[in-house]
């Protein structure tokens, strides 16, 4: 079942969106969401770009992807209701607020006559609700407030009539009205009366036929919470730093969608957790790389016009070959772009945008609640090989959610960390030295040596450094022996990392659609729906974009077409058809959106039935 | 020596108070132990060889902060200098002490991060006047305006040297240079000015090749608590040669170098043509000569570094001009405000005071859960 609130970006869509979902999520249905809203933060009232909206796909099995198209739409006003249309389809349900159906209204989003009149919706089953005024009607014992305060009420009558039509319970939604306006008890009482108001106005009146039931979905044994990405992104971090006994330093700079990590590290001081916010982007990553250098873990968050910005300091941090995260969570772009809507179009940047040879980790998460694991998977690499790590996650996975099992703190990885404390060399006569580039065999890590550390007092820096020594040194030799070695140190990441394995139920597929990051949904949606359908498809993911994981290229060999479904202009397609030398052809969308399972069960079908030889 | 002082008293009475006493700029740094041969100039020299040009001013500032180290009586691996890029920030190379040669310009920005996550280290920015004033200009005013504990030395040649003589934002209007063949159209920045502008703690100037002042002035700002700027005039000899002669000059020197004494008039000259700055009725600050001075010429100005407004300190930095005529050299400003670092350490501290012990594993499932969770049997 996909529900899909909209209204004007005030009217608290949002709100209305996450606590359906907590409801949902407490009575054991497996679900994703999908926030959609302006980057204004009041764009004018009534107006198309001024409509946000929460889409929630629950069900009684697993959930892959926040649904493709709604099979109920909430229009709090025409705006809402002309902006979504197009994605609902024909005999789905639409509910909408009559009161805001004004000439004044329909005007400003270029209606000659009300939609509700003139049968352009008969495809549809409307349910005209007049929202404003029932919840104006139900607060009628409330003197104190204006009739601006009980129109503001209108989500909860909307939320309240939902929950009825799906049997959820309000007990969730009450408890978090009461802590949020417990100050305030009229506001209070006019939220939660308005939230009954509308519970019983689906169970009295007519026009909805009767309550709908989505039963728990099978779910694998344990304790669970929904989660938003960055939410478990940032807990992935705290829970990285805990394991590995470092003190976890962010410095950042306020960006969409990036920012709520900066928001949940801030209030974590309880953790030890120090954050900083700082004057640029470029001071949030020099912040972080000074705390790495002091012996943290240092972390920066940001976006693609923030990673840009943070391009010199993180080819520092390759050449000082110290541990240090950033997190950049993907927006359309070019430029400003797209801050509110989701893309991956920074891969390349990731990889890339620095100058010089200067390799780094990429890692992605493939869902929400695997920003967690993603996260702490980052540190591992970042403290384990003295590198920076880019944590590549997007606007999709950072506002959207799923049901998350929570885990055991003390099954988490060890990821303890030992600094240098001892000289580890001797100069020509024989006296102790300290080489602060004299590398671990197996990972190639130099040490990691903290200022108030006796004896192993050193400089580093971005000047090319002696291979051992680490003094500067601009002999052509030893520049290329650096610049492979730290290459090669990147490279032998991938011993540690799960080899590449393809989901191919049948073993015989004809074709494999390769993803990353949070196509993971879509793709094996599609996939699914298509097997049912007959069709030989395997899938295979990748979380680690650099290095890839092992057996790739065994993996894409075996298949004699392969799918690259990306949001942006078909960059792993490129890096795989450079490494691989396989005819990886791309699916390439970039509209702010994340697939639907529709497009891409389209798109896997023209894959299968073109010749493969063509084109070549 | 901590200051009695607390947060409230130099915040006003808006701020909270969070009970922190106002510190010296070394507290909280290990010291050398007692039985330990004291330092020498020699254990803060590294092995590297120094590579500047002969004749730079850099060799002298080396020197005289090679000198000075060993009077901190701090343990040399507590000691972290960090520059950018140009000519004066290879120095971290030459000291035996921690290091950071970075990227240009963000010095202070790395330093903040570093000096805000160990109280236990005493953190120097090396840098110049394009890398402090140009490119980082933006790093420099916030970590004047938070006031991290940080000592920063900004070498000041008035020209860029490692990309070989291109003008700087110091550089005084109508320089020819590389860059500028027919003259400079920029309007320098004046270093001093601009720190006060942006509400530094502790602000000073001295000369490279004045080694007892550079120390004195060193002194007085590792010892300050907050960010200390310590603007040093430098000669390059390679592209700007003889850029501070007029006030290196022993015959022109007297007549020109303005030394700021904390609580005494402003005065400049030698006895018998000395004069001294006051305020006349229109609020500028003129030189008149002391003998010849009437009530008439205003009031005399008294230098007081430690005042909180800082009008008439930045008042004496304009007193200065491209020609060098009067150049006040010393301290400019030295007040006390809590530090960036202290008040970040102090809510995080609180924070697990209040909690009553570090997070341990059950704090963090507790986070994680939140309060919203269901059991699957």
């Amino acid at each position: 079942m996909v529900i899909r609130f909209a209204g004007d970006s005030g009217d608290g869509m949002q709100l209305t969106g996450d606590r359906f979902t907590a409801e949902s999520a407490g009575l054991g249905n497996d679900l994703a969401t999908l926030p959609n809203f302006p980057a204004e933060i009041r764009a004018p009232q009534g107006t198309l770009p001024g409509v946000s909206s929460f889409q929630l796909h629950f069900a009684d099995h697993d959930v892959l992807t926040p649904g493709d198209a709604p099979d109920v739409l909430v229009a709090m006003n025409p705006a809402a209701l002309k902006a979504n249309l197009a994605d609902v389809p024909r005999g789905a349900s639409i509910i909408v607020d009559t009161d805001e159906f004004s000439k004044r209204n329909l005007a400003k989003v270029g209606y000659a006559a009300s939609p509700l009149d003139d049968g352009s919706l008969d495809s549809w089953a409307v349910h005209q609700v007049p929202l404003t005024s029932l919840t104006i009607e139900a607060l009628a014992d409330f003197a104190t407030l204006t009739r601006k305060d009980k129109e503001r009420a209108k989500n909860m009558f909307a939320l309240g009539l939902l929950s009825w039509m799906y049997s959820r319970p309000t007990t969730s939604t009450r408890a978090f009205l009461t802590s949020k306006f417990g100050a305030k008890p009229d506001i209070l009482g006019a939220n939660l009366a308005a939230l009954d108001a509308g519970w019983n106005y689906g169970e009295t009146t007519e026009s909805f036929a009767s309550a709908f039931e989505v039963g728990p979905a099978p779910m694998a044994a344990g304790t669970y919470r929904n989660v938003t990405g960055n939410t478990a992104l940032a807990y992935g971090l705290v829970a990285g730093a805990h394991r590995a006994r470092l003190r976890l330093v962010l410095g950042s700079y306020p960006i969409t969608p990036a920012s709520d990590i900066l928001h949940t590290l801030s209030g974590l001081k309880r953790f030890g957790i120090m954050t900083m916010q700082a004057e640029d982007e470029i001071a949030g990553v020099g912040i972080a790389l000074g705390a790495s250098f002091g012996g943290a873990l240092g972390v920066t968050s940001t976006s693609g016009p923030g990673l840009a910005l943070k391009a010199e300091t993180i080819g520092l941090a390759v050449s000082l070959e110290l541990p240090l995260i950033i997190v950049d969570v993907q927006r359309g772009g070019p430029s400003t772009g797209l801050p509110t809507k989701t893309e991956q179009a920074d891969l390349l940047q990731a990889m890339y945008g620095r100058n010089g040879e200067a390799p780094l980790p990429v890692v992605a998460p493939r869902s929400p609640a695997d920003c967690f694991d993603s996260a702490l998977e980052a540190v591992r690499i970042a403290t384990t090989y003295r590198t920076p790590v880019v944590l590549l996650s997007d606007g999709y996975l950072a506002n959207g959610s799923e049901p998350w099992r929570l885990p055991e703190i003390a099954t988490l990885p060890d990821l303890s960390v030992e600094f240098a404390h001892e000289r580890n060399g001797t100069d020509a006569k024989g006296a102790p030295v300290f080489h602060p580039y004299l590398r671990d065999p197996e990972t190639l890590a130099r040490p990691w040596a903290i200022p108030g550390t006796p004896g192993l007092e050193h400089r580093i820096g971005g000047i090319e450094k002696a291979d051992i020594t680490g003094a500067i040194n601009y002999e052509p030799d030893n520049h290329e022996r650096m610049t492979q070695l730290r290459q090669r140190k990147v490279d032998g990441i991938a011993a540690t990392i799960p080899p590449l394995a393809a989901d191919d139920p049948t073993g015989d597929a004809d074709l494999l659609v390769l993803g990353w990051g949070s196509t993971y949904g879509p793709i094996s949606a599609a996939a699914r729906e298509l097997r049912t359908q007959g069709r030989k498809v395997a899938t295979a993911h990748l979380g680690h974009l650099n290095p890839l994981p092992p057996e790739t290229g065994e993996v894409l060999r075996r298949y004699r077409r392969i799918l690259i479904p990306e949001m942006n202009g078909g960059q792993l397609a490129l890096l795989i058809r450079a490494a691989y030398l396989v005819d990886a052809r791309s699916y390439a969308r970039v509209r702010g959106l994340p697939f639907t399972t529709a497009e891409l069960v389209e798109a896997m079908t023209a894959a299968l039935d073109a010749d493969p030889q063509e084109g070549r | 020596m901590a200051h009695p002082l607390h947060t409230a008293d130099v915040l006003g009475g808006g701020s909270t108070d969070i009970g922190m006493p106002l510190r010296h700029g070394l507290d909280l740094i290990p010291r050398a132990q007692p039985d330990q041969a004291p330092a020498t100039k020699k254990d803060f020299t590294s092995d590297q060889e120094v590579r500047w040009c002969p004749g730079c001013g850099d060799y002298i500032i080396l020197n005289t902060v090679q000198s000075f180290l060993p009077e901190l009586g701090l343990r040399k691996e507590n000691i972290v200098f960090i520059s950018g890029i140009g000519c004066s920030s290879r120095f971290p190379y030459y000291l035996d002490t921690f290091g950071m040669h970075s990227i240009h310009g963000r010095a202070p920005a790395i330093a903040t991060g570093l000096a805000t996550s160990r109280p236990d280290l005493s953190v120097w920015v090396i840098t110049g006047d394009g890398d402090a004033l140009s490119i980082g200009g933006n790093h420099l005013i916030h970590a004047l305006r938070r006031n991290v504990n940080l000592t920063i030395l900004l070498f000041n040649n008035r020209i860029y040297g490692l990309t070989k003589g291109q003008y700087s934002p110091t550089s005084e209007p109508g320089k020819i240079t590389k860059s500028t063949p027919v003259g400079s159209v920029d309007m320098p920045f004046n270093p001093v000015s601009l720190a006060l502008g942006a509400e530094a703690t502790f602000v000073a100037r001295s000369l490279d090749n004045d080694r007892a002042h550079l120390s004195e002035i060193l002194r007085a700002a590792a010892a300050h608590r907050g960010t200390a700027l310590v603007e040093i005039y430098q000669n390059c000899p390679i592209f700007n040669d003889g850029a501070f002669d007029a006030i290196k000059d022993r015959d022109q020197q007297e007549a020109r170098l303005v030394h700021l004494t904390h609580g005494e008039p402003v005065r400049v000259g030698a006895e018998g043509s000395r004069q001294v700055l006051v305020r006349s009725t229109d609020g500028r600050l003129r030189f008149v000569a002391e003998t010849e001075r009437t009530e008439s010429d205003g009031q005399i100005v008294v230098h007081d570094r430690h005042d909180p407004d800082p009008s008439q300190q930045f008042a004496i930095s304009r007193i200065d001009d491209s020609r060098m005529t009067h150049v006040p050299m010393g301290i400019f400003r030295q007040v006390e405000r809590p530090t960036y670092d202290d008040l970040v350490r102090g809510q995080l501290d609180a924070a697990v005071a209040a909690a009553g012990a570090p997070a341990t594993d059950a704090d963090l499932a507790a986070l994680i859960a939140g309060k919203d969770t269901w059991t699957v049997a």
